[in-house]
């Protein structure tokens, strides 16, 4: 590990999201206006916008994220930049953690404003603390960053790599409980549920939002963590300094 | 020693995308002169640069560079390395290229300036890499290959399409840097190119066709010029 690799890759990620003020405005602004969209739909019945409003306030960062990282890294990849770093010292690590110092700030930002749309202006009301909303959604998004570095891997063309939203997001938006209970599904999509890493990341939402600080909770955040440690582990497998 | 060779090569066969690319090729480049590698598209320049790189599986053989196994992590600060697409962020600007590169080679500050200077893109410093020509891209590219100070320079194609004034400016920093010390292999398909190079290394359908300088070729082959020698190697492997 060098520090000074892995701050020199997120200060330079930074420069290139500053470059695309577009894609910044679609990460803060869409999130937002979608959980306004969410107020105005429920607003017959406001306990749906109150319940599942915390658990996706907590997932937004982990989609985006996911899909940002394995775009980026897939252009990494095709440009040719990739193959220069691995030509270089430059420790596969140090590269995945510059990345996740990266958007791991930009998905704070996204969730702050996120927040503040929701509790300050919408109202949005959680028996839980607001600031472990924000934590699990930073939580989340590096998540979804690390996974999205380890399945570019997989993908050759950006065409493909949108394709994984729709392939491999969606199944688990479906089943992690957020539109129907686990228990009550069939046993095999409950069984499932438990091997996708986002069924935690509603989990850990859902309690706080219930205002169960517990032992569970911190069970799935430790969850989170490890997933992603996992994820990043192997995203630095599939980055080959040797190819054939 | 001064003798030593910088990069040696001997019985490499190496397999790229299911093709032979390079077959039982032994060779040495020299230190501190710049020896170009000639060949057609296809012949296995690409692939050899590759794998002195350390970016390349090879399938057997040996492959040493100072002495080291290509590849070792040693080498990776003692290696400068051109792709042949200018591998550089086309959303960053020049000089945010050559930062990112150089804190990632531990260079000093100064030295991004200097290289922006030596490449003579200093009217370009702040545009981004996306906004320039193809030549002033692949001037990024070079730059960031020298970030490092490298005592091997290893450049793929790093002339083609740029314009002969650009050519010509290119050749004579590559002739200074070896006069400096360092060793260059440059690689093209233009044979004429080869007339800047102290050494030669004609590679053919993955094959080392012939090496020596530009002169040892023509004497060899009787003919005019280099491209006309080059062509008569290849009816000779071919017969």
């Amino acid at each position: 590990m060098s520090p000074a690799s892995a701050w020199a890759t997120a200060f330079r990620v930074f420069a290139q999201l500053r470059r695309d003020p577009r894609t910044i405005a679609l990460l803060i602004v869409v999130p937002a206006a979608l959980v306004v969209l969410l107020k105005y739909m429920f607003v017959g019945s406001p306990g749906v916008f109150d319940r599942i409003g915390v658990p996706l306030l907590g997932l937004f960062p982990f989609i985006t994220m996911f899909l940002v990282t394995s775009i980026t890294m897939l252009r990494e990849r095709t440009s040719g930049t990739l193959e220069r770093l691995m030509a270089m010292p430059m420790e596969k690590l140090d590269l995945l953690v510059g990345y996740g110092i990266a958007f791991a700030a930009v998905a704070a930002v996204q969730a702050v404003v996120v927040s503040f749309v929701a509790f300050g202006l919408l109202d949005l009301h959680t028996a839980g603390p607001r600031w472990l909303v924000v934590v699990l959604a930073v939580l989340n998004a590096v998540l979804g960053m690390a996974l999205g570095l380890f399945l570019s891997a997989f993908a050759r063309t950006e065409f493909q790599a949108v394709q994984f939203l729709p392939a491999f997001v969606f199944p688990q938006l479906l089943l992690c409980g957020l539109l129907v209970p686990r228990d009550e599904m069939a046993r095999a999509l409950e069984i499932a549920s438990y091997l996708m890493p986002l069924t935690y990341a509603y989990n850990a939402l859902q309690r706080v939002g219930a205002d169960l600080i517990d032992a569970r909770l911190a069970g799935d955040i430790a969850l989170i963590v490890a997933l992603t440690v996992l994820a990043l582990g192997l995203g630095a497998v599939t980055l080959r300094r040797q190819t054939p | 020693m001064p003798d030593e060779p910088a990069v040696v090569s001997q019985g490499l066969h190496v397999i790229r995308g299911g093709r032979p690319a390079l077959n039982d090729l032994s060779a040495t480049v020299k230190a501190g002169v710049v020896t170009g590698l000639l060949g057609p598209s296809g012949s296995g320049k690409s692939t050899l640069i590759r794998s002195i790189v350390g970016v390349q599986v090879i399938t057997s053989g040996a492959l040493r560079v100072f002495g080291l196994e290509a590849g070792s992590s040693a080498l990776r600060s003692r290696i400068g390395y051109m792709t042949q697409a200018p591998s550089v962020y086309s959303d960053l600007s020049v000089r945010e290229n050559l930062v990112y590169f150089a804190r990632v080679l531990r260079a000093p500050g100064e030295r991004v300036d200097e290289l922006i200077e030596a490449v003579g893109l200093e009217q370009e410093r702040d545009r981004i890499v996306d906004r320039l020509s193809g030549g002033q891209r692949a001037r990024v590219s070079l730059a960031t290959a020298l970030v490092g100070r490298p005592e091997l320079l290893v450049l793929d194609e790093p002339t083609v399409g740029l314009d002969p004034v650009l050519r010509r400016d290119l050749w004579q920093m590559f002739e200074r840097l070896a006069s400096e010390g360092t060793t260059l292999l440059v690689s093209s398909h233009v044979m004429d190119e080869a007339r800047h190079c102290a050494e030669i290394m004609l590679l053919y359908d993955g094959r080392l066709l012939a090496t020596g300088t530009p002169d040892d070729l023509l004497r060899r082959t009787g003919a005019e010029d280099l491209e006309d020698g080059f062509l008569r190697l290849v009816e000779e492997a071919r017969a």
